[in-house]
């Protein structure tokens, strides 16, 4: 075990799979350098020609990747900012999600894109989206988002060593985060979420940065006699729709935090699973805490709120 | 470059019949119910396809458009595989699950045909991208309309393939119209042209002349497979039938006049190489390509049209790798 940022443990996983296949080549805008810090090193050790600055062209980098991956090797697409997919969604939604299924399986697609998710910087509107509801809906694409260190680490791993298309979102807010990421291959597999905390009373569904505060009202909640179970799913789509339904059959309440607005959401989805599969178990109403609004900027500085945009209130009833 | 040989040239000749017959069959059938979905046809332009495709292996790239029928047969993909995709037939080359939008043979180079319009330009750079990396000599081809020049990627594109000399050929089929817009409508400017501002060799060709593209692609190809870069080609050409096949059913008005059509087709691609060849005197052997053609297009279509449909069971399949 050591202790290590959330975007270094990131940059770690990066180092090791190039490391270990030299079919992974990483590709976009300024990676050499880095903003973020999860490509740091990544030219010194491995060069230009794995290690490739692109032109601002989000359009063309997308279906690249396609390309690419058809041709044996295994892309990484630095899509920078998460609203940045906008710009290149075409190729993600119209040939990455779908070009495997429409020749049958002629094609392996293993390809990463990684871009960052999340407000808390008052960078604005246009940097700040958590854009997994969209890709969620594809099908065709793994969306993947950590919480700690050792799990985004693990599953930056996975994601490289996947077949098939993985968008892999770097809450960039917590990037500096510190946490125990285990020594040797850590992996953790797609498709499985995690219990962070265990509980009798409620789940909390939270995604990303929101685990950390799950985490934080678990504890508060704790001292007032109230067990929350957290639950992490990790991969977005497929979910790990088993480890939701167990939970709330344990503790018959729901509530999901989510960073992503509230409307066709990651949220909206997890609590529409257990209103179809688990409504027996409930003892009460799905709850869920959502964005609504598009305020970012100002949005730190307004009373009552956490950095993160966020209040973080007690269950009701 | 020199022309190419006469046996060659019989073999252009040859593909480039089997396209038009396996259009023109396909369209009738499209007009009998007999094909799900719609068809955009490529008649008229089979020497851009077939000129491009003889001078790749089918380890080399080739990524399409909607009216991807050409690029599928000239680039060795195989006919009853294709007519059958058209039929949604479980012999389909995707098992029905693409369509006459989708047909794709990886094993042979072909990353498909594509219902987006510009959408196979990142893939064919990507693959470029791959080819180089390689190092194998491998080039990667992509295939765009006059309408699709107008895309966004097509500007992305031309600059990264000059900046990283990718062994890429950016092959724009010019055939007059973007869906029914004739080409002056939306187009400012000619196409071939805007591979200079990026350094890029950029070349116009008689698409209607496959010899005339044979020749331009071979050195284009030739320079990609040694590592000096890319090259943007526009070939004229102009397509007979109907953007898509369905439009006589719901156009109001024609955005064509019928005797344009008809000077266009006194430039027939096929019938000006099958003059050249008889007056070479291969009339005989003219003859027996006809006949081999005639019988190729004929038990591809009808041993398609005998085939089963797909098991309902293969909608669930292929979402992803391993499950
Ligand atoms: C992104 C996108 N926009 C619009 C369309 C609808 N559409 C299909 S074909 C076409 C015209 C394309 O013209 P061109 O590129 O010249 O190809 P051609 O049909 O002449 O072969 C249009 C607008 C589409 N399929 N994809
Ligand atoms: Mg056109």
């Amino acid at each position: 075990m050591a202790k290590r940022r959330l975007i270094h443990a990131v940059n770690e996983a990066l180092h090791e799979e190039m490391e270990r296949d030299d079919r992974v080549i990483l590709y976009g805008e300024d990676v050499r350098i880095g903003l973020f810090g999860d490509t740091r090193g990544l030219f010194d050790k491995f060069g230009g020609k794995r290690v490739i600055n692109t032109p601002i062209s989000e359009v063309v980098m997308t279906g690249m990747a396609v390309g690419m991956a058809a041709a044996g090797y295994r892309p990484i697409c630095h899509m920078m900012y998460g609203n940045f997919l906008y710009t290149g969604f075409d190729s993600i939604a119209n040939q990455a999600a779908k070009l495997r299924y429409m020749t049958a399986g002629q094609l392996k697609l293993p390809l990463v894109y990684l871009a960052s998710t999340g407000a808390g910087r008052s960078s604005g509107a246009q940097h700040s989206d958590a854009p997994y509801p969209g890709v969620m809906n594809l099908g065709g694409i793994k969306v993947v988002i950590p919480s700690t260190p050792a799990d985004a680490k693990g599953l930056m791993k996975a994601s490289i060593r996947e077949d098939n298309p993985v968008l892999f979102l770097l809450p960039t807010r917590r990037g500096g985060e510190q946490g125990e990421v285990p020594d040797g291959d850590h992996v953790v597999p797609l498709g499985k979420g995690s219990v962070k905390r265990e509980g009798r009373d409620v789940t909390v569904v939270a995604i990303g940065v929101m685990v950390r505060h799950a985490m934080r009202a678990a504890a508060t909640l704790s001292e007032e006699g109230i067990e929350v179970e957290v639950v992490d799913p990790m991969t977005l789509f497929p979910l790990d729709k088993e480890l939701i339904l167990a939970s709330v059959r344990k503790t018959g309440r729901l509530v999901i935090l989510d960073e992503a607005r509230a409307t066709c959401s990651a949220a909206s989805e997890i609590a529409a699973i257990v209103a179809e599969q688990g409504f027996a178990s409930l003892r009460g109403p799905v709850g869920s805490v959502a964005k609504i609004v598009k305020l970012e900027h100002a949005w730190r500085r307004l009373d009552g709120r956490n950095d993160d945009g966020f209040q973080v209130a007690p269950f009701p009833g | 470059m020199n022309g190419p040989d006469l046996q060659r040239s019989l073999r252009l000749f040859e593909r480039m019949l089997l396209i038009r017959r396996m259009e023109e069959r396909l369209g009738d059938l499209g007009k009998a119910g007999e094909l799900p979905g719609n068809v955009h046809l490529y008649i008229g332009q089979e020497a851009v396809a077939t000129g491009v495709c003889a001078h790749l292996d089918d380890s080399d790239w080739v990524a399409s458009t909607h009216r991807g029928h050409g690029h599928f047969l000239a680039k060795g993909g195989d006919p009853r595989a294709m007519a059958a995709e058209l039929m949604g037939k479980e012999t389909g080359i995707c098992h029905g699950k693409g369509g006459s939008m989708h047909v794709a043979d990886v094993s042979k180079g072909i990353l498909g045909a594509n219902g987006i319009v510009g959408g196979g330009v990142g893939l064919a750079v990507g693959a470029a991208l791959g080819a180089q990396l390689d190092g194998e000599g491998r080039v990667a081809v992509v295939f765009f309309g006059d309408g699709a020049s107008s895309q966004g990627v097509i500007s992305e594109a031309l600059n990264i393939a000059a900046l990283w000399k990718l062994p890429l050929l950016l092959v724009c089929e010019n055939n007059g119209f973007s869906q029914f817009s004739p080409y002056e409508t939306v187009n400012a400017g000619d196409i071939w042209r805007r591979a200079e501002p990026f350094g890029m060799p950029g070349a116009l060709v008689d698409g209607n002349d496959v010899h005339a593209v044979w020749r331009v692609v071979g050195e284009a190809v030739a320079r990609a497979r040694s590592g000096e870069g890319a090259t943007l080609i526009e070939a004229r050409t102009y397509r007979w039938r109907t953007h898509v096949e369905s439009e006589e059913s719901f156009l109001a008005a024609p955005y064509r006049t019928q005797e344009e059509v008809e000077s266009w087709k006194q430039r027939d691609p096929i019938s000006r190489l099958e003059e050249f060849l008889v007056s070479e005197d291969l009339e005989k052997d003219v003859a027996a390509i006809r006949a081999r053609v005639e019988g190729v297009t004929e038990s591809a279509i009808t041993d398609a049209l005998n085939d089963p449909l797909p098991p309902v069971s293969r909608a669930f399949e292929d979402m992803f790798a391993n499950g």
